[in-house]
């Protein structure tokens, strides 16, 4: 029996001539999705899988299949006779231009049996010369097919052989996703050996005597980026460590630049001496023969990257992108020792190295060294460990998965770096992607579950307000989603009525809610900082502004809001202490409506009653004169009165909201959530009631509390307790009430969590908020299924009379039964998809994930926001 | 409400002439609601007829087709049941029908002569204010009193609603006011429920035949009728010619009344004042349908269309990355235009004035054909005209566009008329959506790009950005940025503020060759700079123009002629350059590299760099610019 083993991503190539049972080895050894036969291709080109002519567009078909799978990473097996070396070679460049291994299979059989085989095949009617000729060509070939760049030429020789052998996947060197750590991830130690020690130990390690390994008693594996060598005092002592830790499984090593170069040195290879190297040979010449030989057989064996944890892990020692994870050629080696270089030299002699990091955009995260910095700092989700400590910088190690930077100082400066590496690096100016928005998306959501997509057209409108129009995308952090109102209400005289919105809770299963006052303004997004600092360190943002304030399409409220968020951050500095937090996003109502919004209530609201107000008296009165002569107007005359009367009600209605802002404390602001501080999507994770009491803490004139009440759904008396009070809020001209579960959205509450480390949320939804601190809700019950569950809505709201004028003309209350025709699914569908893509948002950003992956989710609630909706519900 | 009464006796004949009895009260079904006409007075002494359109608001929405023209239709919240609109006039031209024609057989020669006749409109609106309506009445003999409604008497700041209340007094034939009222009712409006067809000109003219060839508003009266379809506006002159005298001829010019008498708007303030009158000049087929993201965008560039708005295709819509800015094509009372610096410098032809956004794009165009770019990119194409003229000239081989308003781009299809283009010339053109906030490797691979009107609408804050995107990443041979220039303001003569309300900043020379400096100091360019359109002694040319051109070797000896002579020119050029204006810049500059780069410059640094072979473009322009900022550190 003959095993044939195969790299799990690779390509696998086929030889035999016509007739020599590939098809049917494929088939037998491979699933039928892996294999990519030229006849098929020729069938798909011209209907005939056995016409010649097409072969060339067949083979077009066939390479690009071939290359689509192999950029998905998938092992795939060409089924064609390539008995001729042109065949093979682009077969081999396209895997390679993929960065996968190639192997071949030959499968050798007689002359007589391939021509038998054919001739039973009615749809081969081609002579046995065909084949006569291919073993021509496939006998030429064996004499040289092992120096065509195959990895492996299997080859099998007869039927009974072929038809005996095996094929085994055999799992790439670089996979090692089966180790989930925790790691302690080092970065370039260059011969540090003392601080390697310290750092360690610092880390809870234990040394053996002799420095020969190391363990740890929580049973954590180190990773090295490489360059344990060359320009600081003991390489091989750091070698001794490290190989005694590989060696006994405590920890892994890939190669960085200076073990290549030095094992080549070692090897006798002709190599410039430079950047330390000397060192290295020097301190290795005292070493013994024995230690030599070893040091030398470990960094020869070093590999380029590995895959950790299930792939959400990559270390290599420059980095590594995406498109490489896991992969082999010369050129994933190089990017992995090197890094992404150009071709020229910097100022220095050192080779100007492309910032790959800025345009990653992989979910694994990728931690490696190499370019020493001088503050580690997270570029897209990936890290660089080299703080320099041989030039007197520190030695860093990542702990993994808690993302905790642990680093100690350099003893001295062992080294003189040519390149002034302390000087401050060039910031990422956060700088985004087309392809991070663009066209049709599927973002996945982690609460509300599953992924919601978005359409291109919807992208390609929000791509306009989101480039001319909102502010800086590091400000952006959150767009609020859209919400609907309850179902229409019966009620005499009512569209929304409070009944409908507490009758949908509980027939879900919720049995508290919280009714909070709707201020009627203009809604506003307060992302606060405590200092430019903070911003910067936080946010990314270095123009010395400390936070923003921004409408719900993302647009800056005023043309400077400087003094705003100061006086914000101001009174928000004793919650940012509380939590812990250099920074806070509220949610709030801005006050007055006429602040951002007087254009509008001049050319639309003031307008039209200004017509009403001056027509319909007039009109009242012309009517009165013909009823006077005896004229059948009495109707008429009525309802000109009635609408009248409306056309004042109207105004009362939009003057309410309306009031002259010439400073700062003309302006009032309402928050009413506080949607992240730093680790934390408070938004997700706490209930309104302890958002509500953080809030009250709030001690400025300028801050306006959110007046709410806590429902008990279950209690008749307290259902109409919080109805008198809808009645009372919007008999006093208030806009009305929202009226939200009062759980976190998707959950139960959490436990506070460290700094930097993501909560794994319950994806099942959980019920009420009774674990959550500050809540005095009671338990609600199992809450039905739990797929039913997130259909709920995360809060509905419930306006007043008097407002919906506003929304559906003065008169509206004329035409109730008409208007009670409308369509709520499409409304409560995009509350619910939006809330989901804004608690997206919140939670990649409290967690610290890149840029990138915060915009993409607040980008998708902008586009959702273009899909066509009653404005008016 | 329209109220019409007479003192003529006996008054009540006013029924018979209106064919509606006095004592009836009359219902007239409308697609809208319900006209209704009755009379509160009718005596010997006095008659009055009363005509009350009952407009139902919620059945103006429900009912409402894709492609109603008035967007105040979608809203509930809409003033159409209050004022006296395109809907009142449509009803007064239904109900009144047979008086309209002046046909009375029982009092024919009542209805054949002027009678005493009051008209109250308590609610017309009016874009123009009451001085406007004494304009269009007064001239037929009307006694007009036009009060302007305040909008909200709680909020005296606000100032006055769009509408007046209008009184007419005089002695007029009632067929002829009935259609004055049927007409100037939407002009005043300016706005009209339904599209704008071709038989509207018929209408117009049926309605308009007594009256409208002698009113000296007639241009007015027949574009705004019209809803400015240039196109039936052409169509309507030359019949009106026909009736009158040379009417044609004073109509011609497509952007006067608002822009130099009634309102003063700045020509590049055109979309603007569209914008404020509220009535969205976007063009049939782009009308949005109630969507939220082009609800938002509509107030900010809602006039998007070349064709259809003001017409004569000399309008150009770029002024992109949206569709927003306009470039009248009008040049300002400043006088824009100078035929030292046009093209074809026509000596004499001074009536002739130029636009600045011609002006602006053949400059472009020059320049791109002096670097020898073939590959170009307009970065914010808008409508495509500067794409539609560089296809037009083989040497540019390829050509694309790219603008981040959808809109603007479907636009650019049309006019370029891509799904007629042959297969030659579409292999040049590449069209596509893209931001230039955001990083797109479909920038990269070209010799030159464009940012023409462009980077004035980023905000400053958003601009480092947009330079990493352009300079960092895209880095083409030669970029081409225009903008404003904010000195040159004060030749406008009705300009307040900025030229368009969608610019982010306006800058002055200083201002906009520091940031170029500061540009070229980061990311490996030389700058150079022009003037275009006339170039003020004072406060320089209208639009600035800046010449970057990589740093980076790569490019040497692409350009023949260098040498020796452009050398020398450069240094002649930067000797010349005010000291001053170098000074300025290396004092606001930043970056301590642009500030050695700056100081340095000086000649040998110019002229090494020009020797090199790499600046040779720079100083081909350099003649006509001044070199300012030789930056990039990476020399």
């Amino acid at each position: 029996m003959t095993e044939i083993n195969v790299p799990e991503m690779s390509l696998v190539v086929l030889v035999g001539v016509s007739g020599s049972g590939k098809s049917t080895f494929a088939r037998k050894h491979f699933i039928p999705t892996q294999v990519v036969s030229s006849d098929f291709c020729r069938g798909l080109v011209s209907d005939d899988e056995n016409d010649q002519a097409a072969t060339s567009d067949a083979f077009d078909v066939l390479h690009y299949i071939v290359g689509t799978r192999l950029k998905r990473g998938l092992l795939t097996v060409v089924d064609a006779t390539n008995v001729q070396w042109e065949a093979r070679k682009s077969l081999i460049e396209l895997a390679k231009e993929h960065n996968v291994l190639v192997d071949a299979i030959v499968l050798d059989v007689p002359e007589e049996v391939a021509i038998a085989r054919n001739e039973d095949r009615p749809d081969r009617n081609f002579g046995p010369q065909v084949v006569r000729r291919q073993r021509k060509d496939l006998r030429r070939s064996m004499a040289k097919i092992s120096r065509d760049g195959f990895r492996r030429v299997h080859v099998l020789r007869g039927t009974e052989e072929i038809e005996a052998a095996v094929v085994v996947r055999e799992k790439s060197w670089t996979d090692r996703r089966e180790l989930t750590g925790p790691f302690d991830i080092i970065g370039d130690v260059h011969g540090c050996r003392s601080e390697l020690e310290t750092l360690l130990r610092t880390l809870g390690w234990e040394i053996a005597p002799g420095g020969t390994g190391a363990t740890h008693p929580e049973g954590r594996t180190a990773v090295f980026v490489g360059d344990l060598v060359d320009r600081g005092p003991d390489s091989p002592g750091v070698l001794r460590l490290v190989m005694g830790m590989v060696t006994a499984g405590t920890a892994l090593c890939v190669s960085g630049n200076h073990e290549q170069k030095l094992a080549r040195a070692l090897n006798g290879r002709k190599v410039k001496i430079a950047h330390g190297l000397q060192e290295s040979l020097d301190q290795l010449a005292a070493e013994p023969e024995e230690f030599r030989r070893a040091a030398l057989a470990f960094m020869d064996g070093l590999i380029s990257h590995y895959r950790l944890d299930g792939g959400k892990l990559v270390v290599a020692h420059a980095g590594l992108k995406e498109a490489y994870h896991g992969r082999a050629s010369g050129r994933v080696r190089s990017f992995a020792l090197y890094g992404d270089t150009t071709g020229e030299t910097d100022e220095y002699g050192l080779p100007v190295r492309y910032p790959w990091a800025r345009e990653y955009r992989g979910r694994a995260m990728v931690v490696y060294g190499h370019t020493p910095v001088p503050e580690t700092e997270w570029i897209n989700n990936t890290i660089c460990l080299d703080t320099g400590v041989v030039f007197g910088g520190r030695l860093t190690a990542l702990r993994y998965p808690d993302k905790e930077i642990v680093s100690v100082p350099a003893e001295k400066v062992w080294y003189e770096s040519v390149k002034p590496f302390a000087a401050p690096g060039h910031r990422d100016p956060g700088v985004l992607s087309i392809g991070d928005v663009q066209g049709a998306k599927h973002i996945e959501v982690r609460h509300g579950g599953g992924h919601i997509k978005i359409r291109k057209e919807n992208s390609a409108a929000a791509l306009e307000i989101m480039s001319r129009f909102a502010v800086d995308p590091r400000w952006l952090v959150y767009l609020p989603p859209t919400m609907a109102p309850p179902e229409t209400s019966r009620l005499d005289g009512y569209l929304e009525h409070p009944a409908e919105a507490f009758a949908e809770f509980a027939a879900a299963g919720v049995t508290r809610v919280v009714c909070e006052e709707k201020h009627m303004g203009s809604r506003a997004v307060a992302v606060l900082a405590r200092s430019p600092e903070a911003a910067a360190a936080r946010f990314g943002v270095v123009d010395g502004s400390a936070g923003a304030v921004y409408t719900r399409t993302g647009r800056p409220f005023f043309a400077d809001t400087t003094e705003l968020v100061d006086r914000l951050r101001q009174a928000c500095t004793p919650i940012m202490d509380e939590l812990g937090s250099d920074w806070i996003v509220l949610d709030c109502e801005l006050l007055p409506w006429s602040a951002k919004a007087e254009g509008l209530i001049r050319s639309q609201y003031a307008s039209v009653g200004a017509a009403a107000r001056t027509v319909l008296p007039e009109a009242v009165t012309v009517l009165e004169a013909a009823a006077g002569r005896g004229l059948d107007v009495g109707l008429l005359l009525d309802r000109t009165r009635r609408r009248s009367t409306n056309a004042a009600r109207f105004r009362d209605a939009y003057a309410r909201y309306c009031w002259p802002v010439s400073s700062l404390d003309d302006l009032r602001l309402a928050p009413f959530q506080i949607l992240a501080c730093e680790g934390r999507a408070t938004a997700v994770l706490e209930p309104h009631s302890w958002h509500l009491e953080m809030l009250s803490r709030l001690d400025d004139p300028l801050i306006v509390p959110t007046r709410h009440l806590f429902v008990d759904l279950t209690s008749e008396e307290s259902r109409d307790a919080a109805t008198a009070w809808w009645s009372g809020l919007t008999a006093e001209g208030g806009e009305g009430m929202v009226v939200k579960p009062l759980g976190p959205p998707d959950g139960r509450a959490q436990s506070p969590v460290v700094s930097g480390a993501g909560p794994e949320l319950p994806v099942e939804a959980g019920s009420g908020a009774n674990t959550g601190p500050g809540a005095n809700a009671g338990s609600d019950p199992g809450a039905g299924a739990t797929g039913q569950r997130s259909r709920v809505q995360p809060g509905v709201k419930v306006r007043g009379r008097e407002y919906l004028r506003i929304i559906y003309g003065p008169d509206y209350t004329e035409s109730l039964e008409v208007l009670r025709h409308r369509f709520l699914g499409r409304k409560r569908s995009l509350a619910l998809r939006e809330h989901a893509l804004g608690l997206e948002a919140l939670s990649r950003l409290a967690e610290g994930e890149p840029l990138w992956r915060v915009h993409e989710a607040v980008f998708a609630v902008l586009a959702l926001e273009s899909e066509p909706v009653d404005p008016r519900l | 409400m329209l109220t019409i009464s007479t003192t003529v006796r006996p008054a009540t004949d006013l029924g018979f002439l209106l064919h509606k009895h006095p004592d009836r009260v009359q219902e007239f079904g409308q697609s809208y609601g319900m006209a209704r006409v009755f009379y509160p007075e009718a005596d010997e002494e006095r008659c009055t007829a009363a005509l009350m359109l009952d407009v139902d608001p919620v059945r103006l929405v429900r009912s409402r087709g894709r492609s109603t023209p008035d967007y105040t239709l979608g809203q509930y919240v809409n003033d159409r049941p209050y004022a006296a609109s395109s809907l009142l006039a449509v009803a007064l031209g239904d109900v009144f029908r047979t008086a309209r024609t002046g046909r009375c057989d029982s009092r024919p020669e009542l209805a054949a002569g002027p009678i005493p006749l009051e008209i109250a409109l308590p609610v017309l609106p009016c874009r123009g204010g009451p001085q406007l309506a004494h304009r269009l009445f007064e001239p037929l003999g009307w006694e007009v009193e036009a009060r302007a409604v305040p909008l909200d008497e709680g909020f005296p700041e606000w100032g006055d609603s769009r509408y007046v209340g209008l009184s007419l007094r005089g002695e007029v034939r009632l067929a002829d006011a009935l259609n004055q009222l049927y007409v100037l009712l939407p002009v005043l409006d300016d706005s009209k429920h339904y599209w704008v067809a071709s038989d509207e000109v018929d209408k117009l003219i049926r309605a308009g035949e007594s009256w409208l060839a002698a009113h000296p508003e007639r241009g007015l009266i027949t574009r705004r009728y019209l809803g400015r379809r240039w196109a039936l506006t052409r169509t309507a002159f030359a019949r009106l010619a026909e009736i009158g005298d040379d009417v044609e001829e004073d109509l011609e010019p497509p952007v006067e009344e608002e822009s130099a008498e009634t309102f003063s708007v700045p020509p590049e303030e055109d979309a603007g004042a569209l914008r404020d009158e509220g009535s969205p000049a976007i063009h049939d087929e782009m009308v949005p349908d109630g969507e939220a993201a082009n609800r938002q965008a509509a107030p900010s560039d809602g006039a998007v269309d070349g064709e259809a708005v003001w017409g004569g295709g000399a309008v150009d819509r770029r002024a992109a990355p949206s569709g927003g800015a306009v470039d009248g094509a009008v040049a300002p009372s400043g006088g824009i235009a100078d035929d030292e610096v046009t093209p074809d410098g026509g000596a004499g032809d001074s009536t002739r004035k130029r636009p600045l956004n011609t002006l602006r794009r053949e400059a472009v165009v020059g320049v791109l054909e002096e670097l020898g770019a073939h590959r170009v990119i307009d970065l914010g194409c808008g409508s495509g005209q500067l794409v539609g003229a560089l296809l037009g000239r083989p040497g540019f081989t390829k050509v694309a566009g790219t603008d981040v308003s959808a809109q603007a781009l479907a636009i650019a299809a049309r006019r370029l008329k891509l799904d007629r283009m042959p297969d030659r010339q579409l292999e040049r053109l590449e069209l596509f959506q893209g931001a230039l906030t955001y990083t797109d490797d479909r920038f990269a691979g070209y010799d030159a790009a464009v940012l023409m009107e462009v980077i004035e609408h980023v905000d400053p804050s958003r601009l480092s950005a947009l330079e990493r995107v352009v300079f960092g990443t895209a880095r083409p041979v030669h970029v081409i940025v225009t903008t404003p220039n904010v000195e040159y303001n004060v030749r406008y003569d009705f300009l307040e503020g900025m030229r368009h309300s969608d610019h982010r900043f306006e800058w002055t020379r200083a201002e906009f060759q520091a940031w170029a400096a500061k540009v070229c100091g980061e990311y490996g360019y030389h700058v150079a700079f022009r003037p275009v359109g006339d170039d003020d002694p004072e406060v320089g040319s209208p639009t600035q123009m800046a010449l970057f051109s990589a740093v980076n070797a790569a490019n040497a000896g692409k350009f023949s002629g260098g040498g020796a002579e452009n050398a020398a020119r450069v240094e002649g050029t930067v000797n010349a350059a005010s000291t001053a204006r170098v000074e300025g810049v290396v004092n606001a500059a930043s970056t301590a590299r642009v500030e050695v780069a700056v100081n340095a410059t000086g000649a040998e640094d110019a002229a090494s760099a020009a020797s090199a072979g790499d600046a040779v473009s720079a100083a081909n322009v350099a003649n006509a610019g001044n070199i300012v900022g030789v930056g990039g550190g990476d020399d």
